[in-house]
């Protein structure tokens, strides 16, 4: 039995089947594109275990086919398995060493991507500083405390927390947070709107009417979810009292506890860098006579205080910053009046792997088949 | 006999030769010097080039074809060639005769609706079951087809639309094109221009006296003047140029300081209010324009000399390119490498059918297509990197230019086959891939300018010269693979030909190339794919991104890994991997097109429709083709009788 295991998991039979389930999910995942949208085909299709089939009006997800991660991770088992089995050492095979080894780099640096790297954006407008960039997708909600006039104080809750419905605490905070409701896509209005809408009662909509009701997740490339809540806040004495929290709101809520001024805000995740860039000019040069753009770039300068750094950087398309660990992107900028930037931030540690893996299954390839060319004219040579 | 086959291959090559030689001599010119005049250089599209592209890309535009036929002679009657006028003089006339090009029938509706719609059954002239109407014939239907395409405007993605509104859309930018064309150079209806240049100089002191005096609140009557009416008026048809005028010609008036400030006709008169002096351009467009109305062609040659010149001390460059891209639409190197590419294939196609029969013809027959497809091989070169040259890019940067690479590369590969195993199927390979291409290539061109600037992601030569081309090589290889494996099928099935010959096995040699090149394009595929990764990941940050693209070249690569491990385990032999190279065809063909069909994802730079029905034939055909290699081996012409093996 275990011998057959064996057999089994280190067959080329089987790895062509999972090329073949590969190459079926990836035209699939491809085609779902049209429908589901970039991110929503990339979560179901490849970042995925086990794709589902849903059938509508039904409560059941039946698995269907196996996701990115299972023919990702059987391939790898396979590809070790068949190595194991397989591999003499010599100049003969070295070749296919060398590519399987670059094939691995590549799928085990690119799960390492999928799970660390983060992504977000940084805004800049002409003349004005920051030194924190924003989640594109995840919230937290942001306790702040101005009454020290040099620094405020502030705690960040991710959202995530608040849709598990547990009691939150923190030693800054006066008071526990207990969620009662949370939906991460919202949306809010001012009157009845229509099925779904429900009144909210809370102490911040005491005076204006707020209704609202959850709504689905988007799946489009350019919008992102914008989460809500009712929370409780808990005082030391267990009185609570019910505030609405939402990204919706354009300002941070001013709620007073034992006679302190706390801003409570629903905010994209903020990432606080050790430095700030200076946005000094925001160009797009467009192409004579037309409206296609030829480059985007932003000249910013760099200021460090812990290493006295301070120097001026142009960061364009195709030419990012890269600095302490992370990577700055021209990605965007102020469509209104073109004067303010908007820079991609990534932060993935396995960025190198790709560059590794290129040169290794680059190399192993050459080195094989150039062996058996030469090894096929020779022979031809001596006929 | 033996010596008419030992040189008909120099035959061959010497005809074909010639042919070249010939369409590369530069002609001289009598009469109007049209051909100067497509030489001059203007500003379109962000790229300065000749008049003559500004003709050639619009007429593609209107009627898909560079040139404007004057009269249709049936298709059967090959030997005659239509009267027409080319790109350069059609576009002398919507400048400087109007009345007249509003009677040519260039404009090309093909959807039986619109036609039906706009009630233009009976009008119009007809080739090859597509129509052509002049602007004469559509004018009454103006404010139908607006509307139309307005309401197809509406639709805001475009794959939404139906064939019908992206018909409609496609008119109405043809009509807007050409009405643009029209007042490029002079206002339409303009008798004399240099004349009305003269009367707008004259009248612009008195104009400006009156402007200025009624912006301060007085001299309202100053405007009832006869001069000031005058000025207002010319004034007025230059705004309007100015505003609906096509390429732009008047040169920067310093080109030290912004070399690309190009300005059109219209706007550089009205800035003319400034100091009062006609630019240099104006003046030289406007003696054009009055001699080639008055058809003086010594005052027209003088004209367009004159103004050569007085460009050629600043704008030496711009001058250069003019010259050196008319050149390159007149010798048309891709049409005459595809006409010698069928020729190849034929004369290949004979060597492998005489194969076993008639050795001694079939040796002659694969010598001629081999030096031919050489020859070929030679043009389409030249023809690669005249382009680069001229764009200052690597050889892929748009869809158009990677059918002529992938071309090009399968046509390398067929060489070297045919250098190693003399049987003329190399050169097959090659004549075929190398006519396909290329009319593809002819095809995609139909859209208009194929040498646009890159978008700012794109503008990096290092990755397009790196990424791209490797990546469109993994392409051609894979499409080799897929050919050779055609063969195999087509020769297998239908003829003696693979067991012809008792001491040269070809269907184990065809395995071996097959076996071959699928490592190659393995080679490509991958590296190609990965480097577009890390081209990704400079420029955005992330290596992968799903993107329909970047799968399409991931399917080529996992597809040859498949057909290289089926193969090493065993699991398919010389006719299980022929099918599989066949299937690697509707896989590459679906990732170099079928993607950006989806029209999502940053790399739809080629979004179109037309050439999906394409797209379907040639998967049905392949499909087909693997129907076909399925059938038991007995009934396969060449391996009747033989004991089945596979």
């Amino acid at each position: 039995m275990r011998k057959r295991i064996y057999k089994l998991l280190t067959s080329v039979r089987v790895a062509v089947v999972l090329l073949a389930l590969g190459l079926i999910l990836v035209f699939w995942g491809t085609i779902a594109q049209v429908k589901l949208g970039l991110y929503q085909a990339q979560s179901e299709f490849f970042r995925s275990w086990l794709i589902y089939w849903q059938p509508s009006g039904s409560g059941l997800r039946i698995p269907i086919f196996p996701g990115g991660y299972l023919v990702g991770g059987l391939l790898l088992i396979n590809l070790f398995a068949a190595h194991l089995r397989y591999y003499r050492p010599g100049f003969k095979r070295i070749g296919i060493a060398m590519i399987h080894l670059g094939v691995v780099l590549l799928l085990l640096g690119q799960f390492a991507t999928d799970t660390l790297s983060t992504e977000s954006f940084m805004r800049i407008r002409e003349g004005a500083s920051s030194n924190y960039s924003e989640s594109n997708s995840l919230w937290e909600l942001a306790v702040i405390d101005t009454s020290d006039p040099k620094e405020d104080k502030v705690v960040a809750i991710p959202t995530s927390l608040l849709s598990s419905g547990k009691e939150l605490s923190d030693p800054e905070m006066p008071f526990k947070v207990r969620p009662i409701k949370f939906y991460p896509n919202s949306t809010l209005a001012a009157k009845n709107e229509g099925a779904g809408f429900e009144l909210v009662k809370a102490e911040n909509t005491e005076s204006t009417e707020i209704w609202w009701r959850s709504l689905p997740k988007v799946t489009q490339m350019n919008f992102r979810d914008i989460p809500s809540g009712l929370i409780d806040l808990i005082g030391p004495g267990g009185d609570a009292r019910t505030i609405l929290v939402s990204g919706h709101f354009s300002r941070p809520q001013t709620i007073t506890i034992d006679g302190k001024e706390l801003l409570f805000e629903v905010r994209p995740t903020r990432y606080y860098k050790p430095f700030r860039l200076h946005l000094i000019d925001f160009r797009f040069d467009r192409y004579a006579g037309t409206n296609t753009p030829k480059n985007f770039s932003s000249r910013v300068r760099l200021d460090r205080a812990d290493t006295n750094e301070d120097r001026e950087v142009t960061i364009r398309m195709n030419e990012p910053l890269r600095y302490s660990g992370e990577t700055f992107f021209q990605a965007s900028y102020d469509e209104t009046d073109e004067k303010g930037t908007v820079l991609q931030v990534v932060d993935n540690p396995g960025w190198l792997t790709p560059y590794f893996a290129c040169v290794l299954v680059a190399a192993g390839m050459i080195w094989q088949f150039m062996s058996h060319l030469i090894g096929f004219a020779t022979k031809r040579k001596k006929a | 006999m033996k010596a008419f086959l030992k040189y008909l291959p120099w035959l061959f090559l010497a005809l074909f030769a010639m042919e070249v030689l010939i369409v590369l001599k530069p002609k001289k010119e009598t009469g109007l010097h049209t051909a100067q005049f497509g030489r001059l250089p203007a500003l379109l599209n962000g790229r300065i080039q000749p008049l003559d592209s500004v003709a050639r890309n619009s007429l593609l535009q209107i009627r898909s074809t560079g040139d404007a036929p004057l009269e249709i002679l049936p298709s059967w009657q090959f030997w005659r060639h239509a009267k027409k006028l080319k790109s350069s003089e059609w576009l002398l006339e919507v400048f400087f005769n109007p009345e007249m090009a509003d009677t040519r029938s260039i404009f090309l509706i093909h959807h039986p609706d619109i036609i039906s719609e706009l009630k233009l059954g009976d009008l119009g002239v007809e080739k090859s079951g597509l129509r052509y109407y002049s602007f004469n014939e559509i004018k009454p239907q103006f404010e139908e087809i607006m509307k139309q395409s307005q309401s197809a405007s509406a639709v805001e993605e475009a794959a939404q639309r139906s064939s019908f509104q992206k018909q409609v859309l496609k008119l109405a930018n043809a009509i807007s094109l050409y009405l643009r064309l029209k007042n490029s150079v002079q206002p339409e209806g303009t008798g004399n221009f240099t004349e009305l240049l003269a009367d707008y100089q004259s009248t612009m002191p008195a104009g400006i006296a009156a402007v200025r005096a009624q912006q301060s609140g007085r001299g309202v009557e100053m405007m009832e003047e006869e001069p000031v009416r005058r000025f207002m008026g010319i004034a007025t048809q230059f705004e309007f140029t100015a505003n609906n005028s096509y390429p732009l010609l008047v040169p920067p008036v310093d080109p030290g300081i912004d070399r690309d400030g190009w300005s059109n006709v219209g706007a550089s008169l009205l800035n003319m209010i400034r100091d009062n002096t006609l630019p240099p351009a104006v003046e030289y467009y406007s003696r054009i324009a009055v001699a080639y109305t008055d058809s003086d062609a010594s005052e027209f040659n003088s004209a367009v000399a004159g103004y050569k010149n007085w460009l050629g001390s600043d704008f030496e460059r711009e001058v250069g390119k003019g010259r050196a891209e008319y050149y390159f639409n007149q010798v048309k190197l891709f049409l005459h490498a595809t006409i010698i590419y069928i020729f190849a294939f034929v004369l290949a196609g004979g060597a492998l059918l005489t194969f076993g029969t008639w050795p001694n013809l079939s040796e002659s027959l694969r010598r001629s297509a081999y030096w031919l497809v050489a020859l070929a091989f030679v043009v389409h070169t030249c023809g690669l990197i005249y382009r680069m040259v001229l764009e200052g890019r690597p050889p892929v940067t748009n869809l158009y230019s990677s059918a002529v690479f992938i071309g090009w590369g399968a046509c390398v590969l067929g060489l070297i086959l045919e250098r190693v195993y003399r049987v003329g199927l190399g050169s097959a390979v090659a004549g075929f891939a190398g006519f396909v291409t290329l009319l593809i290539a002819h095809n995609l061109a139909l859209g208009g300018d194929t040498m646009e600037m890159m978008r700012a992601v794109l503008d990096t030569n290092f990755w397009l010269a790196t990424h791209v081309v490797v990546v469109t090589l993994g392409y051609a290889s894979t499409f080799v693979a897929g050919v050779l494996a055609m063969a195999y099928v087509v020769l297998g099935v239908f003829t003696p030909t693979l067991t012809a010959r008792k001491e040269f096995d070809l269907s184990k040699a065809l395995a071996k190339m097959v076996y071959g090149i699928v490592c190659f394009a393995a080679l490509f595929s991958f590296v190609g794919t990965v480097l577009g990764g890390i081209w990704a990941d400079q420029s955005w940050g992330r290596f992968w991104g799903w993107d329909p693209k970047e799968n399409g070249a991931l399917l080529i690569v996992i597809w040859n890994a498949l057909i290289l491990h089926a193969r090493w385990g065993g699991l398919v032999k010389e006719r299980g991997l022929m099918n599989l190279a066949i299937f690697g065809n509707v896989i590459t063909a679906w990732s170099w097109f079928g993607t950006n069909m989806l029209g999502i994802g940053l790399h739809s730079y080629g979004f179109m429709d037309a050439a999906f029905k394409w797209l379907m034939l040639f998967v049905g055909s392949q499909v087909a083709l693997i129907f076909l290699a399925l059938l038991p081996l007995h009934l396969w012409r060449s391996f009747r009788g033989q004991k089945e093996e596979q």
